[in-house]
């Protein structure tokens, strides 16, 4: 019944029996490769302190989770990145010379109370690196809302787009948000260089195409009705494109695959939810940015979103 | 104003006192007249909720109880008191509760049988691994060692040891069968305390094959079964214990090659020997 | 990487294990015994059962032993053990004309000749060929499409045997009664393309459709779709939607049996992969052993880490190569460590990419976790018995979670409780 025992060692597996270039690891380590151009941009305009933060931010994250992986007794799967990850969202979504120690606690809450408490990755539903900052704007409001200036601008104004729009009545041009001449988020000061990081990702195929889209998609429309209605009160539906944490959070952050739904169409009733709740925030919301809030809103829907968009069976007739 | 105020009283009075009436009335034609020996029973069992009896919990259980469509001595992991006291009040008798336990018949670990020429990588689970190829071992009938058994168990009484077969810790085990039902090969069965005298084996080989994959392989040659006056038999290469007729004295055990046919020394409890 | 080579035919081997059960349904009963002469075509065991077939020998010579042998599906199986005299001498049924044969003749002819589908069930062919009274069958169509990927032996039948393609096909369409028959090949193919579009000519009603190549182009439900634009429901067969679907190894078979009478003795399988020193495209007598074809072929390679019999993405891994080819082996593949791209699992990361790869639109992530929890209702609700293991799905997972193997267990369990079921009503 047995054959003489060869000299290489075999496999039994099942079927199928070869894989797709594919991995968890990869893929994580892909959106950080992804991550270095916004990085890159907040560097450049806001200084190299903001470095420190970044490191700060994915230390901390990356410690919490390997603590908690140790007194759960659980295996340690830093090396998947996913924590990397979720340090360098969170940095991108602080303003410019941020505390340290606030960051650390930032960090420490996003992983903690947005990943591990719900399993750790793959089992979380929202997006952590948002529960992060959800977290820190409602501990430490006043210092999440100080923006500091770009290096190389001559403006003396400390707000953002969004805010001196909202406050003082203000509209930004486009041209200098684009590039990234303007005050906000490290990550959201150059629409430039996230879309290249965006685009790298859509490109691999590691983000999904219509998370983007349909949240670009939706921002035009929505945007575009209120300002019809009236083109003075309310900004034009490329500011709302352009402004704010729209572009990043429309690729880095809704496109998260765990908490973002399974099906195409599911994807489409995500990203335009979203981009509703971003134009409602931003023209009758007391704050002048609602991008955190629109995905974390709808990352609760997914579920919902999920059960509704089962794909239709092959040959299924209903 | 004052009969504004008498209007919106006669109202919600009248819509109160039709609905009171309503319910009263539903109340009494609609009830569900529950017996009040299923809460007393339900109250005995273990409330585990299991499924071992093989109803949906123990209130299910306690419900088929009183109905009498359940036996007494149906819940497995009820101490014979509890059985006493839920005979008492059905105003059953009790027989003597046998208890039962799972007896894991086979001793086919990673030192007896003979694995494949071939590692597997999956999933760590029996059923899985027997639909790819039929797991590790070159024996298509005996323990996996995915474990499925340990997984099943909802008091920890199982465990898989160094020679990653499963073994059981008595004290542990409420004899619920879920390891049982668990199994894929259907290895592990629910046996009474007492019994002592098992086939470790459920290879249905030719001798020679059954000889050439598992050091602890029944290989059906039937020298258990000859003298044994119809306590054993040989049936498609395996032997089986009829334990009607089984007589512990006449059985050779020391003529089973392979030590498959095997009796525990545990003490029997009924009768000493 | 075989794509070129011609078909050889492997010599006979020393001695050959032929499966009593290679096919769906009832084993066949052995009629010879120990000691008992036969020829090459000799029949040695008879159908047992409506869906069973006769088994012949592959080789003349004697039979050593009937015994429960190692097999290519993983589980051993009962088999008659041949020692081939090798002296050429061959038992044939008679040969008929393809004009002059009735439909009965051919169904009868293909039953005797044991022939079974080439496309992995091994469901005996005879019985497609006599779909139910109440199916109106329209259309029957032949898959040119190579079922995995790494197997060229169709593009080889199709080219080298382009009219026995042609004639067998006619043949089928006979026997079933229907007048339009289409040939579905992948684009990729365009020799065997021309080649066959210029014999079909001669014979109306065949008609060759250019499809584009994907995997799982090859499986029965997409050919389907792509070739007619009909989908085939859940839980229902090609034949409730007016289908037939054949393979071109069957229908050459088919060929054979009517024209030569020669019962169906061979395989026809590509042999490839990087862990094999020279890959092949081979006929292959049925009941050679594994190790028989693998030396043929200048045997493996150092680095070799999986021996799959069928596709790289169906198949079945072996740990034994003394199991036998039987007769629906498409193909032997060596797989290195290079070409299979293991990762470790780790949790599902919901991205989507099961959903988005598998072609039967089912939520493979769902369906694994489902079986996982044994909850097999749910899973049945979504549709379970509906996949067809294609593998793309597990293929594409980013997280590799063996979603396959745990849709099949599920399939299984989820048929046995409703056999169960069906046995309590």
């Amino acid at each position: 019944m047995t054959t003489a025992n060869p000299t290489y060692r075999l496999e039994l597996t099942s079927s199928p029996h070869v894989h797709s270039r594919w991995s968890t690891r990869q893929a994580m380590w892909l959106v950080i490769l992804s991550l270095l151009p916004p990085l890159a941009a907040a560097l450049v305009f806001y200084g190299i302190y903001q470095l420190l933060v970044i490191f700060v931010s994915v230390i901390f994250c990356v410690g919490t989770e390997v603590l908690i992986k140790l007194i759960r007794k659980r295996e340690i799967t830093v090396k998947d990145g996913s924590a990397v990850i979720t340090g360098l969202l969170l940095a991108l979504t602080l303003p410019p010379n941020f505390s340290l120690i606030f960051t650390a606690i930032g960090g420490i809450f996003a992983i903690a109370i947005g990943k591990e408490i719900f399993g750790g990755l793959g089992y979380n539903i929202f997006n952590p690196a948002l529960v992060g900052r959800a977290f820190l704007q409602a501990a430490f409001p006043v210092a999440m809302t100080t923006w500091t200036i770009p290096n190389f601008s001559d403006a003396v104004s400390k707000a953002t787009p969004l805010s001196s729009l909202k406050f003082d009545g203000i509209l930004t041009a486009l041209e200098p948000m684009f590039v990234g001449n303007i005050g906000g988020s490290l990550g959201e000061t150059s629409a430039f260089a996230v879309l290249i990081g965006g685009l790298f990702l859509l490109v691999l195929g590691v983000a999904n195409w219509r998370i983007p889209l349909s949240m670009f998609f939706g921002v035009l429309v929505f945007g575009s009705i209120f300002w019809f209605i009236n083109p003075v009160k309310y900004p034009t539906p490329f500011f709302h494109l352009f402004a704010g944490s729209f572009m990043f959070g429309a690729f880095f952050m809704a496109t998260d695959w765990v908490t973002s739904p399974l099906t195409g169409k599911g994807m489409w009733i995500f990203g335009l939810g979203i981009s509703l709740v971003v134009v409602v925030i931003r023209i009758f919301g007391g704050l002048p940015e609602g991008v955190m809030y629109g995905i974390l809103l709808m990352n609760a829907f997914v579920p919902i979103i999920n059960r509704y968009t089962k794909p239709k069976v092959f040959g299924e007739i209903k | 104003m004052e009969l504004t105020f008498w209007i919106a009283l006669a109202t919600m009075g009248g819509l109160g006192l039709i609905f009171a009436g309503a319910l009263a009335i539903a109340d009494k034609k609609l009830r569900v007249k529950e017996n009040p020996l299923i809460g007393k029973v339900n109250e005995l069992l273990p409330g585990a909720n299991c499924g071992g009896c093989g109803s949906a919990g123990c209130y299910d259980f306690a419900v088929k109880l009183v109905e009498g469509k359940a036996s007494v001595n149906g819940c497995p992991v009820n101490d014979t008191d509890s059985v006493k006291n839920i005979a008492l009040l059905l105003g059953l008798d009790a027989d003597d509760s046998v208890r039962l336990i799972p007896r894991i018949l086979c001793r086919g670990g990673n030192n007896e049988a003979v694995q494949k020429m071939a590692e597997y990588f999956g999933p760590l689970s029996c059923s899985a691994m027997d639909i790819v190829s039929g797991g590790t071992k070159l024996c298509y009938y005996g323990c996996l060692g995915g474990g499925d058994c340990v997984k099943a168990c909802p008091f920890d009484a199982m465990v898989m040891n160094d020679n990653n077969l499963p073994e059981l810790i008595e004290e542990l085990c409420t004899g619920c069968g879920l390891c049982a039902k668990a199994c894929p090969r259907n290895i592990i069965e629910m046996h009474p305390k007492d019994r002592m005298i098992f086939v470790y084996c459920k290879n249905h080989d030719d001798p020679k094959t059954s000889k050439s994959i598992c050091k602890a392989a029944c290989l059906g040659c039937g020298a258990c079964a000859r003298k044994s006056e119809g306590g054993l038999a040989v049936i498609n290469n395996l032997g089986v214990v009829n334990y009607d007729r089984i007589n512990p004295d006449i059985i050779p055990f020391e003529k089973c090659s392979s030590g498959a046919l095997t009796r525990l020394n545990v003490p029997d409890s009924r009768n000493p020997s | 990487m075989t794509q070129n080579l011609a078909l050889e035919i492997m010599p006979d081997s020393p001695t050959v294990t032929i499966p009593l059960s290679q096919h769906i349904g009832k084993q066949a009963k052995p009629i010879v015994q120990k000691g008992s002469v036969v020829k090459a075509g000799s029949v040695i065991a008879e159908p047992e059962g409506f869906v069973s077939i006769p088994i012949h020998s592959s080789v003349s010579g004697n039979v050593l032993k009937i015994h429960r042998e190692p097999n290519v599906s993983g589980f051993p199986k009962d088999s008659v053990i041949i020692k081939s005299e090798n002296n050429g001498e061959a038992e044939k049924y008679e040969p008929m004309d393809y004009n002059a044969v009735t439909p009965e003749e051919i169904i009868e002819r293909v039953r005797l000749a044991g022939i079974v589908g080439q496309g992995g069930a091994a469901f005996p062919t005879f019985i497609k060929l006599s779909p139910p009274k109440d199916k109106n069958i329209e259309y029957v169509i032949l898959n040119g499409c190579e079922c995995e990927p790494y197997l060229t032996r169709d593009y080889r039948l199709m080219l080298e045997k382009s009219r026995e393609v042609i004639i067998g096909f006619s043949l089928i369409m006979k026997a079933v009664g229907v007048k339009k028959g289409i040939i579905g090949i992948e684009d990729n193919k365009p020799e065997a393309i021309t080649k066959l579009k210029e014999i079909a000519k001669d014979f109306p009603g065949i008609k060759i459709e250019v499809l584009e190549t994907k995997y799982p182009q090859g499986a029965e439900k997409m050919l389907i779709k792509s070739c007619i634009g009909r989908e085939v429901p859940p839980g229902k067969l090609p034949m409730d939607i007016g289908v037939i679907v054949l393979n071109i190894a069957t229908a050459v078979a088919i060929h054979d049996a009517v024209v030569k009478g020669e019962p169906q003795l061979y395989a026809v399988l590509t042999v490839t992969g990087n862990g094999i020193v020279t890959p092949k495209n081979l006929m292959v007598k049925i009941g050679t052993p594994l190790q028989d074809v693998i030396d043929f072929c200048g045997g493996i390679k150092e680095d070799a880490v999986k021996v799959i019999v069928g596709g790289p993405m169906m198949g079945v891994a072996q740990f034994d190569f003394s199991a036998p080819v039987v007769k629906a082996t498409s193909g032997i593949v060596i797989l290195t460590k290079d070409e299979v791209n293991e990762h470790p699992e780790t949790p599902c990361l919901r991205c989507g990419k099961c959903i988005e790869a598998c072609p039967l639109n089912l939520i493979p992530t769902k369906l694994a976790r489902y079986v996982q929890l044994e909850k097999f209702e749910e899973a049945d609700k979504i549709e379970i018995t509906t996949c067809m293991e294609c593998g793309t799905c597990t293929f594409t997972c980013p997280a590799n979670i063996p979603l396959v193997q745990w849709i099949r267990l599920g399939k299984q369990r989820v048929l046995n409780l409703k056999k169960n079921q069906n046995d309590k009503n």
